[in-house]
């Protein structure tokens, strides 16, 4: 176990990327250092769902684990172990800001990196964005990767 | 029973020709009716039956009595569990580590979204119509002891359900009659599942197709004046066809986003109603209590009320019924009581909230005529039911008694009436379907064959004015209870077992609260 944690969000654009080599970069400079790399699939347990996709839930739930290991987490593990740090890999379902911040208290993380997301729609104007609302409620430190 | 039902699709089948060639279609539709109705107006006459010397049907009495004798052995869950409820339901005690699995949330509002419809607006309108507001106590009366039917066959519907190797389930009623029945070594499970599937398959067809397009028709009418129930239906039908048939995921979407916030838009306008007249809601609350003693002569007196409230509680929350058994057995929790506790949830929102709003608004709005010198309700010309404003009844007299409040309101209410009616499609056609894969085995091509039907029946149903059809399915969902709550009897001790030993878990801190 490291002396620290430094928690990356990851979400498969360029940005995340960027914040990927920014924890790297950290985690070298520390020495000391895990990363974890934390893929979150955007999801509310309080939306509207038909009987059949309930149904079909489970399985649903099992390829977009499967997709997001396969794309996204599994390479990016990869890379970083192969340039020596620890790592830890995690998706989870759920709202990325809050997940991000439990897992840095979970892993006693000493800061969060997440890439900047700009704000696409109307609704992500209104409310912030997820890097918005991070930054407003994370219990650590949050740099944002332009 | 395979029999009538095939009549009924041959009944249907020659209608449609008809339907096309529209000025055919008065003398078609009523040979139609004639024959529906000479081969089925037993099972009808049977299931809808008057108690001896009463004019109380005996399949009302068979619910409350079963809701009542829930409510006993379970000690009265439905007090005990409520707190609990809601916190499952506010996912306080979801593993964060099943995330991206149904939540509690989302199978109480799909089991909800098949139960909110007409019964709230257009049944509590006819009962208070006839049963006065003394009719709202016994709804709600009802709908309290309902709670513990839906436990009962909810937590049964999660531990007997099937789970297959690509992840999917499959659950209702037929799965605990054949595996349950054989845990507890009584024979009979396969039979009586077998008959609830093909009352099922009825009630899908009918109570959950024909008469929402039906109604939803009416109501439409209503507004932009008459004009022929085909053109409703074929729209209907090819929306439903396209989410079911076609899995165009979004249309299903938006219906389950804009159905909700009909719902809450309804209440909501209700609620302004009421504090509007606030000083009205003390003398409501007490027309309701007199009246569901003394009956403030309405047709039928107190037992009129008495009759009218306990069937449009049943006819409203289907607890007993068992549908929604069948919808909540998605969500894949360890434990099946928490499910059975969240579901206890469906009849109070649905009954006890709802359908109290529809009546208290239409009591204070004075669309019900009072004799000023008695203070008692005034009957109709033929003395079966109360005299309003207008002489309207049923949805038009929600309608009215709304738009006293908010005149434009008869017109959210007509948009909620066809969402409401359509959610409760494919709610159905979803309950029909797994009734349907129970009898005849799963597969594509067999799914499809059953969606098609489901599809043309729409176009019936808000087509034809067939209302010896309509009746049978209605009556097919009772059928559909009187042979769950058969074996809820038989079940209800392993229930027991499950709601002792988890609730003794949680008590002693072995279930805990997950942190957020």
């Amino acid at each position: 176990m490291s002396k620290t944690t430094i928690v990356v969000g990851l979400d498969g654009s360029e940005a995340g990327a960027r914040a990927l080599a920014f924890a790297k970069n950290q985690a070298n400079q520390i020495g000391d250092c895990t990363i974890a790399i934390c893929y979150v699939i955007e999801w509310s347990p309080f939306t509207f769902q038909t009987p059949e996709e309930n149904e079909q839930r489970h399985k649903r739930r099992e390829e977009e684990l499967n997709l997001a290991h396969e794309r996204v987490l599994d390479p990016a593990v990869k890379d970083t172990e192969a340039a020596g740090h620890d790592v830890v890999g995690i998706v989870q379902h759920g709202d990325a800001a809050d997940i991000l911040d439990a897992v840095a208290k979970k892993h006693n993380a000493s800061q969060i990196v997440v890439g900047r997301v700009g704000a696409r729609g109307l609704k992500e104007r209104v409310f912030g964005g997820v890097t918005g609302r991070l930054a407003a409620s994370a219990s650590v430190p949050v740099t944002i990767i332009p | 029973m395979n029999k009538l039902f095939g009549t009924g699709l041959a009944a249907t089948a020659l209608s449609l020709p008809t339907l096309a060639a529209a000025q055919d279609a008065v003398s078609l539709d009523q040979r139609v009716n004639d024959i529906f109705a000479g081969s089925t107006g037993w099972f009808v006459n049977l299931i809808f039956m008057n108690l001896p010397g009463t004019n109380f049907p005996w399949i009302v009495l068979w619910l409350v009595v079963a809701a009542s004798i829930f409510t006993i052995y379970f000690g009265f869950i439905q007090l005990r569990a409520f707190g609990h409820a809601i916190s499952l339901v506010r996912g306080d005690y979801s593993d964060p580590n099943d995330a991206g699995e149904v939540s509690h949330f989302q199978a109480l509002t799909t089991a909800l979204s098949g139960t909110v419809g007409l019964g709230n607006i257009a049944g509590v309108a006819v009962a208070v119509g006839i049963g006065g507001p003394g009719a709202t106590f016994w709804m709600i009366l009802a709908g309290l002891l309902g709670m513990a039917s839906k436990f009962t066959e909810c937590t049964l519907g999660v531990k007997y359900r099937n789970e297959y190797a690509d992840g999917s389930v499959s659950g209702g009623p037929m799965y605990y009659m054949t595996k349950g029945f054989k845990e507890r070594g009584i024979p009979g499970g396969a039979f009586l599942a077998v008959v609830f599937a093909i009352f099922t398959i009825g009630g899908a067809l009918g109570g959950g197709n024909m008469f929402q397009a039906n109604q939803a028709h009416a109501q439409i009418t209503q507004i932009t004046g008459d004009f022929s129930g085909l053109i409703t239906g074929v729209i209907f039908a090819a929306v439903v066809f396209m989410v079911i048939v076609g899995g165009i995921k979004s249309i299903a979407q938006v219906t389950e986003k804009v159905v909700p916030f009909m719902g809450i838009l309804y209440v909501l306008a209700a609620l302004v109603i009421l504090i509007v007249n606030a000083d009205q809601i003390g003398w409501a609350f007490g027309q309701i209590f007199a009246g569901a003693f003394t009956g403030l002569g309405v047709a039928g007196g107190f037992v009129g009320a008495l009759i009218q409230g306990f069937k449009r509680a049943a006819f409203s929350n289907e607890a007993g019924v068992g549908s929604a058994a069948i919808a909540h057995s998605a969500v894949r929790t360890k434990e099946p009581v928490t499910e059975g506790v969240v579901s206890l949830l469906e009849p109070f929102i649905d009954t006890v909230v709802i359908c109290t709003m529809t009546a208290l608004v239409i009591t204070i709005s004075g669309t019900l005529v009072m004799d000023p010198a008695t203070g008692n309700f005034i009957l109709n010309e033929a003395g079966t039911s109360i005299q309003t404003v207008d002489g309207v009844s049923g949805v038009a007299l929600t309608s009215a008694a709304f738009a006293t409040g908010f005149s434009w309101f008869p017109y959210v209410l007509a948009l909620a009436v066809i969402l409401f009616a359509f959610s409760t499609m494919i709610s159905w056609s979803y309950y029909g379907l797994k009734a349907w894969t129970y009898l005849f085995g799963e597969g594509k091509t067999k799914e499809l064959i059953f969606k098609l039907i489901f599809c043309f029946f729409i176009i019936v149903g808000a087509a034809a004015n067939l209302g010896a059809v309509i009746d049978f399915s209605d009556a097919m969902i009772f059928a559909m209870a009187v042979v769950n709550i058969t074996a809820l009897y038989f079940l209800m001790p392993i229930v027991k077992r499950e709601m002792n030993s988890y609730f003794a878990r949680l008590k002693s801190g072995e279930i805990v609260k997950h942190g957020h």
